[in-house]
């Protein structure tokens, strides 16, 4: 499928190389990665530039609420068994970002693209993707991205027509229903622990109904596929019913969904569930998500958690009491501004733990954790809270800058 | 009250649920129970039937298509109208502050009734969308300190005669109608843009629906250093926009 070698043209030859030299000279300034800057770059000279690249390469796009940025790695793992990867590990996942991870691998087999759930179907357009991934959708950033079930109708209309094979998340309604107008879908029962964005059925507005696992509209009969892919407990089961264990250095259920997802893309490139999987036990930390560091001489394992689906996630995978939490919340522009979300989250399930609270916004959690009544501590400083903090590695929960704020303390 | 628990009705939570409004029903549980008082709180989906005997009833922010949904279904259930003509206190947020007037514009452009128990219509503002923090002065007759809330929303509420301003806007969108006000209010029916969620950040409001309920002029004192200092930070904020 791979390996087509026809040569880049003069045009984006340029553009591949302007964006580069943009990129250098953002890193120089010490603004990042460059990634982005120097995909604008290039972009602007040749607009096509991000169709071109792709030609090249059998492209897989990962898309999702939560999640993208570790089952991209965990798929682009995956697929390094069968040849070279391209990959925007970083996180940078909007066009910009993407056309300068691409640039950055001229003699891969296979590009392995996170991409804005926003950008989906405009990206899956330029890139003649192979393979999609759709894990998720839950409410995020409220207070400027669209409403969540727009989302899944934007995803539906893009992907109606699509060459691709969709990999979607049976468990999710709304990523069912995204995914349900394309031609060829394999679904997964990855399980997704937050419900409060589908109780009302993305087809017709009625009531879902959801006993167990399963979920149904009464009203039009809408209701969850029939997966060949499942997580069950700690194994992924293969269409043809063999489990197969999941064996990852990345904690939590959710780690494992999206183990079982890219198990799921990986076969579609003949890469067998063993293999795949024993190479995704080779990632580790995640753009420095799960990573345990040392500060003021303690353990810290540092937590990712940007949305209600994202805290109750995090909250399942934590060391039990009296395991010390910090807790750090921000509402910057890239965080959204509106902290309504705290009160989705259920931080009763912390009952237990020492509490440690920081950040811009520790006010709104300090206010949201004495309404839940539970005991905690607002801190200064990350300095401060580890002081506070009784024995044992400490488990540090952020929200998007919050969790840049600390790996930039940390020097990680 | 209907017997000795206060009954919390939260309406409709898998359609106006979207703006951590599940808050304003944790906020007034635990004031409730901080006094003693013994509360029931009763969340209500939209294909179950709304309980006509609550004391005080919920209704939350929410998208375009879930508004509409909601207004059909609470206008068929007729709960609500039949709570209210007895005496119980509503409080409705953003889309329900729609829901609970004459009319809006629905998700398909069309005017959709509402349940008229507040006396308001709603058209959308063809211009910009109103985000961000906002502070206001309470109507003097409700005895509350200034309210602070996130607003986000495309509303211009106009207030009809037997409803008056909740409160007179001193940052923000409000109402939306160039007049300064935000929310609306008679008798037990409230109605208000604000987020927050806003009895989080105005808890004097919780107890002055727990006093309404109660019939009461007072309430013991409870610990408000939490809310006090994130009132003073966002009341600050307010006034210097980002």
């Amino acid at each position: 499928m791979a390996g087509n070698t026809e040569p880049l043209s003069a045009r984006a030859k340029l553009a591949v190389t302007a964006g580069r030299a943009a990129a250098a000279v953002s890193r120089a300034a010490g603004r990042g990665s460059g990634s982005v800057i120097g995909g604008r770059v290039a972009l602007k000279l040749d607009p096509e530039l991000l169709a071109r690249l792709a030609r090249h390469l059998d492209v897989v796009l990962v898309s999702a609420t939560n999640g993208k940025t570790t089952t991209t790695r965990l798929i682009a793992e995956a697929l390094r068994a069968g040849g070279e990867v391209v990959s925007n590990a970083l996180g940078a996942n909007m066009p910009a970002g993407i056309t300068s991870a691409l640039a950055g691998g001229s003699a891969a087999r296979y590009g392995v693209i996170e991409v804005d759930e926003k950008y989906l179907a405009g990206v899956a357009r330029d890139v003649s993707p192979k393979a999609i991934a759709l894990l998720n959708l839950s409410r995020d950033q409220l207070d400027r991205a669209s409403e969540t079930r727009m989302l899944a109708e934007r995803w539906r209309e893009g992907l109606s027509g699509t060459d691709a094979v969709v990999v979607a998340n049976a468990d999710d309604p709304l990523v069912a229903w995204a995914a349900s107008s394309c031609p060829t879908v394999i679904w997964v029962a990855a399980g997704q622990e937050w419900k409060d964005d589908a109780w009302s059925c993305p087809s017709c507005g009625g009531v879902l109904q959801r006993p167990g696992d399963d979920w149904f509209c009464g009203d039009c009969g809408f209701r969850r596929p029939v997966p060949t892919w499942a997580l069950s407990g700690d194994c992924v089961v293969a269409p043809d019913g063999v489990s197969w264990p999941i064996r990852l250095q990345l904690p939590g259920r959710a780690n494992k969904a999206n183990a079982t997802t890219s198990a799921a893309v990986a076969a579609i490139f003949g890469i067998a569930p063993k293999i795949a999987l024993d190479r995704m036990y080779h990632v580790q930390a995640v753009a420095g998500r799960y990573d345990v560091v040392r500060y003021e001489g303690r353990d810290l394992r540092l937590l990712l958690a940007k949305n209600p689906a994202g805290w109750l996630e995090t909250f399942s995978l934590i060391d039990g009491p009296p395991t010390p939490v910090i807790l750090s919340v921000n509402a910057r522009s890239a965080d959204g501004t509106d902290t309504s979300w705290l009160w989705d989250v259920d931080y009763t399930r912390l009952a237990g733990h020492p509490i440690f609270v920081l950040g811009d916004r520790k006010l709104d959690l300090a206010v949201r954790l004495e309404v839940a009544g539970l005991d905690f501590r607002v801190c200064a400083d990350l300095a401060e809270a580890v002081r506070s903090a009784p024995g044992g590695r400490i488990e540090a929960i952020a929200n998007y800058t919050a969790f840049q704020d600390l790996r930039r303390l940390i020097g990680n | 009250m209907s017997d000795s628990s206060l009954r919390l009705v939260w309406v409709y939570p898998d359609l106006l649920s979207t703006y951590g409004d599940q808050g304003n029903a944790l906020v007034l549980e635990r004031r409730a129970r901080q006094r003693g008082l013994d509360v029931t709180r009763i969340d209500v989906r939209s294909d179950q039937q709304v309980p006509t005997s609550g004391d005080i009833y919920l209704i939350g922010g929410g998208e375009d298509r879930p508004q509409r949904l909601a207004a059909e279904r609470l206008r068929r259930d007729g709960g609500i109208n039949r709570a209210v003509a007895n005496g119980a206190i509503v409080f409705a947020v953003c889309a329900g502050y729609q829901i609970i007037g004459h009319e809006f514009i629905n998700d398909l452009g069309r005017v959709e009734p509402g349940l008229g128990i507040l006396d308001v219509r709603s058209v959308r503002n063809e211009g910009a969308r109103h985000v961000g923090d906002v502070l206001a002065d309470v109507d003097e007759r409700l005895g509350l300190p200034p309210l602070t809330g996130f607003e986000n929303h495309q509303g211009n509420t106009v207030i009809g005669p037997s409803a008056r301003p909740f409160a007179r806007l001193r940052y923000g969108g409000g109402n939306g109608t160039g007049d300064g006000t935000e929310g609306a209010w008679c008798d037990t029916v409230f109605g208000t843009y604000m987020h927050g969620p806003v009895m989080a950040r105005n808890p004097k409001i919780a107890d002055l629906l727990l006093k309404l309920a109660l019939d009461v002029n007072a309430l013991p004192p409870v610990d408000e250093r939490w809310y006090e200092a994130l009132r003073a930070e966002r009341i600050a904020a307010a006034s210097q926009p980002a």
